[in-house]
């Protein structure tokens, strides 16, 4: 394998992570992420996928060792601003990632936080929508979608920071086939995004993922 | 489902640009606050009857706001003629009622309801959301309109978790009735709904984080302030100067 060329953007170093008073969810934790790579993490219930995401993204902090992403180590909660810029999280609850009162300003959020000025908003919100599916909906509100459109303007949510890579947390749950297979759709029109999903759907893992890995025990292995 | 009633609608006070509306709102709520002038006051509650009137709302729900604001001020009515000093209108036993006090409490009915009033007209036809932005514009600290804006916005959530889990104790055939078992469920249902709503507010704030939120929030859509919203703005701020210059 040319794995020596690639890039590992995320790198988890002798790392371990607990819940206050609880038992180790990962104990000496050694796991690498390439760019370009698309794969799946299965592993049971309280296994600690979700866990593994927020700490990605700097929302829990580790109990030791080191967690790298785009080559440096990252500590504090300043050094993650930036990973929050370049890796986008999908949350498994839609009701967690919306809150602004209509669709539009709820995508604008996270480029005008990346300072993008107006037009580059405007411009980004109608790819987006276009690209999910979803035009028509910018004047929609949000707290009135059904739950599977309120996954779509999640993940459009997450798209439109434009992130280079995707982390997504059980994106087909609760939805029926057709949602599925434009989630299916969407991600393989766009060969050089890279992503980790988690998910129980072994059909959708298969359709859009290379290889799958299992979390078991606070280890995380190549199935 | 906290509805703003108020905010739909096509009146002239709907289409006004929210930052003259709060600068107006503002201006009269402290102007009608501190004069003591009878005439004054009776003006001011004669445009804001007119302002709602011209903002085209339900009477039934103006009314029923109102309602709730004068149940307060009805405890006033109870209280201040009966302990003010001042002459003796009618003495009721040992009781005397003092002209003094009817018109410091009559004083503070129109005062209360006028705000009120233009409370209705001015500020609820816009929504909450748009108020946000036109305190934004105005210039009033991040921190303070985001407080305003999160208030709101919690007290969205915490009622839909009371809904959701009242829903969860009506489902399993609870019904409320005057005994332990009823005091012990709502004051589990209180005691979840905090612990739920608060875990809710940060999960939706780590989701915040993750798009990059750094404590500012930007705005995506502009207010372009018209000619004629500037020209209003300029009336009502005469019609209220003019209330303080009447005899």
């Amino acid at each position: 394998m040319k794995e020596k060329e690639k890039e590992s953007v995320i790198k988890f170093v002798d790392f371990s992570f607990a819940y206050p008073s609880r038992d180790y969810i990962f104990k000496k934790l050694n796991f690498n992420f390439f760019k370009g790579e698309r794969i799946g993490l299965v592993g049971l219930n309280g296994s600690g996928k979700t866990t593994l995401f927020h700490l990605i993204m700097g929302l829990l902090n580790p109990s030791g060792g080191k967690i790298e992403i785009f080559g440096k180590e990252r500590k504090v909660e300043n050094d993650f601003v930036e990973v929050r810029e370049r890796i986008g999280l999908l949350f498994q609850d839609p009701d967690d990632q919306l809150f602004s009162p209509t669709v539009a300003e709820d995508i604008a959020f996270g480029p005008l936080n990346l300072r993008k000025n107006h037009q580059e908003t405007k411009k980004i919100l109608k790819e987006t929508l276009e690209t999910l599916g979803l035009a028509g909906f910018e004047d929609r509100i949000t707290y009135n979608l059904s739950y599977g459109e309120k996954r779509l303007v999640s993940l459009a949510t997450v798209w439109a920071m434009q992130p280079e890579i995707l982390l997504l947390d059980e994106p087909t749950i609760w939805l029926d086939e057709g949602t599925i297979e434009k989630i299916v759709q969407i991600l393989n029109s766009h060969p050089h995004l890279s992503y980790i999903i988690i998910s129980h759907d072994k059909k959708f893992l298969k359709e859009t993922t290379n290889c799958i890995y299992l979390m078991d025990n606070g280890k995380i292995n190549k199935t | 489902m906290i509805k703003e009633k108020f905010s739909e609608g096509d009146s002239f006070f709907h289409k006004l640009d929210p930052r003259v509306k709060i600068i107006v709102a503002l201006l009269f709520s402290v102007i009608v606050a501190v004069s003591d002038k009878h005439t004054s006051l009776w003006g001011a509650l004669f445009l804001a009857v007119a302002a709602v009137i011209v903002a085209r709302l339900r009477t039934k729900e103006v009314i029923s706001r109102l309602l709730v604001v004068n149940s307060f001020i009805f405890l006033l009515w109870l209280m201040l003629p009966f302990t003010f000093p001042g002459e003796k209108v009618y003495t009721l036993g040992s009781l005397g009622i003092s002209q003094e006090g009817i018109k410091y409490a009559l004083l503070i009915t129109i005062k209360s309801n006028s705000i009120i009033l233009v409370g209705i007209a001015f500020l609820s036809t816009s929504s909450i959301f748009n108020l946000v932005h036109a305190l934004r514009h105005l210039h009033l600290p991040d921190k303070l309109v985001q407080l305003f804006f999160f208030t709101y916005r919690y007290i969205h959530t915490i009622h839909s978790e009371y809904i959701r889990l009242n829903n969860a104790l009506k489902i399993r055939g609870f019904k409320p009735q005057t005994n332990l078992h009823t005091y012990k469920t709502y004051a589990y249902l209180v005691g979840m709904m905090l612990v739920r709503s608060y875990d809710r507010s940060k999960r939706v704030y780590n989701a915040m984080l993750c798009r990059g939120f750094k404590g500012k929030f930007w705005t995506l859509n502009h207010f372009v302030s018209k000619k004629a919203d500037f020209a209003a703005g300029i009336v009502m701020i005469s019609c209220i100067m003019g209330l303080v210059l009447l005899p």
